[in-house]
C-alpha cells in the first residue's frame, strides 16, 4: 500500500489480514467494559440515555469490525441478501467477538421485518448484576449498537434494541427499503 | 468474577479505548486522569481476581513484584509478557518495557492528539493493584509506541509500604 495512506504510522497496515490472533482474558474485558458502563453512567440522566451512550460506543466497534471479518471469514465478498447477512451476525461476528454462534436466531411471526438474536447469558452481562430500580437495564446495548453497525454499514439499515426476554434479545428491526430490495431479488 | 475455566474473549481488542478518548474529552488532560481513574478502579478490583487465579504468596522484595507483575499478571490479563529493565541501583525503580501492547494494538493517534497518553490506563491499573497490598507506587509511561518509540514502556517507582490501619471508629 502506498505510505501516503498509512503514514508511516502502523506497521500494521503492511500484515496480511490473518485471523486475529490471542485472546484477552475475560476479566480484563469484564473490568474494562465496567468502566465504559461506568464512565457512560456518569454522564447521563436516565437508563434509555445511558443504553444510548452503550449502543453509540458499539456502533464504533461494529465498523470496525466488520471490515475485518469480511476479509477473513468470507474472501473480502459482501454479502447482499438479508438471511446470509443475518448469519454472518450470528455466526461469524458472534464467534469473532464471543467465541461462540449466538444461541438463536428467529423470525418475528407477526413482522417479517423483525428479526430477533437471542442469547440465554451473553458474555457482556455475565458479571453485570443490574440494580433493582433501573431493571429495565441491559448493557447488551452495547452489542446490540455492534450488530447495528455491522448490518447499517452492510446496507442494510436497521434499528436494533436490547431487550430481557428469553436471557437477552437483541430484537433487529429493518428499515422498508430492505425489505423492498429483497422482495425484488427473490422476483428475479 | 471468580470463575475458574480460562474463558477467553475477543472483543477487547475492537472495544479497546479509543472510544473513551473521543466520547466526550476534549483536553487531553481530563483524557488523561480518567484514564488514570478508571485504570485505578479497575486495579483496586483487579488484584482479587489475581490472588484468586493464581498462587502467588506475598513477595519479600521489590525486585520479585517486579517478576510476578511481568511473569503473571501481564500474561494473564494481556497475555503479553514484559521484560523487567533498568533497575535504579537503589533497586526500588524499574521499568516494564512492552514490545507489543494489546490496547495500543490498533490505534493510530489522530493528527490533533499526537501527544495523547494513551495507555495511561494500565498506569492507573497498576498503582491501584499495588495500593491493595500495601504498595504505594508511582507509575508513568516514559516511552509510547504511539509517539513514535520502539516499544512501551512504563516506569514503576516504590514510594513506600502502606501501614494498615483500622479504619477510624472500629476496634
Amino acid at each position: 500500500m502506498e505510505s501516503r495512506f498509512t503514514k508511516g504510522k502502523s506497521a500494521l497496515l503492511e500484515r496480511a489480514p490473518s485471523r486475529a490472533r490471542g485472546d484477552v482474558s475475560l476479566s480484563a474485558f469484564a473490568l474494562l467494559f465496567s468502566e465504559l458502563v461506568q464512565y457512560c453512567q456518569s454522564r447521563v440522566y436516565s437508563v434509555a440515555e445511558l443504553q444510548g451512550h452503550l449502543a453509540d460506543l458499539g456502533k464504533r466497534v461494529g465498523i470496525r469490525v466488520l471490515d475485518g471479518l469480511v476479509v477473513r471469514e468470507r474472501g473480502g465478498r459482501r454479502e447482499t441478501r438479508l438471511l446470509n447477512t443475518l448469519l454472518l451476525v450470528k455466526v461469524n461476528l458472534w464467534r469473532s467477538l464471543f467465541g461462540k454462534e449466538a444461541d438463536k436466531l428467529e423470525q418475528a411471526n407477526d413482522d417479517d421485518r423483525t428479526f430477533y438474536v437471542i442469547e440465554r447469558e451473553p458474555l457482556i452481562n455475565a458479571f453485570i448484576s443490574v440494580p433493582r430500580d433501573n431493571s429495565s437495564l441491559n448493557c447488551a446495548a452495547f452489542a446490540g449498537g455492534i450488530v447495528e453497525a455491522v448490518l447499517v454499514a452492510s446496507g442494510f439499515p436497521a434499528k436494533v434494541t436490547a431487550h430481557w426476554h428469553k436471557g437477552t434479545t437483541l430484537m433487529i428491526r429493518f428499515d422498508e427499503s430492505v425489505m423492498a430490495r429483497e422482495r425484488f431479488l427473490d422476483g428475479r | 468474577m471468580l470463575r475458574t475455566e480460562s474463558t477467553k474473549i475477543n472483543l477487547m481488542r475492537p472495544l479497546g479505548q479509543p472510544a473513551l478518548a473521543c466520547a466526550g474529552y476534549r483536553w487531553r488532560e481530563n483524557y488523561y486522569s480518567h484514564q488514570r481513574r478508571g485504570g485505578y478502579n479497575i486495579g483496586v478490583r483487579i488484584i482479587e481476581d489475581f490472588l484468586a487465579r493464581t498462587n502467588v504468596g506475598r513477595c519479600h522484595d521489590f525486585r520479585e513484584t517486579a517478576d510476578v507483575i511481568s511473569k503473571n499478571a501481564f500474561k494473564l490479563y494481556l497475555g503479553v509478557t514484559p521484560t523487567v529493565t533498568n533497575w535504579s541501583p537503589a533497586g526500588d525503580e524499574f521499568s516494564l518495557q512492552l514490545d507489543s501492547n494489546p490496547l495500543a494494538e490498533f490505534v493510530e493517534l489522530p493528527d490533533n492528539h499526537t501527544g495523547l497518553s494513551y495507555s495511561s490506563l494500565l498506569c492507573g491499573v497498576l498503582r491501584g493493584a499495588l495500593e491493595m497490598v500495601q504498595m504505594a507506587v508511582d507509575v508513568r509511561i516514559v516511552q509510547d509506541t504511539l509517539q513514535g518509540d520502539l516499544q512501551t514502556e512504563l516506569r514503576l517507582r516504590f514510594l513506600r509500604r502502606i501501614e494498615e490501619s483500622m479504619p477510624a471508629g472500629e476496634e
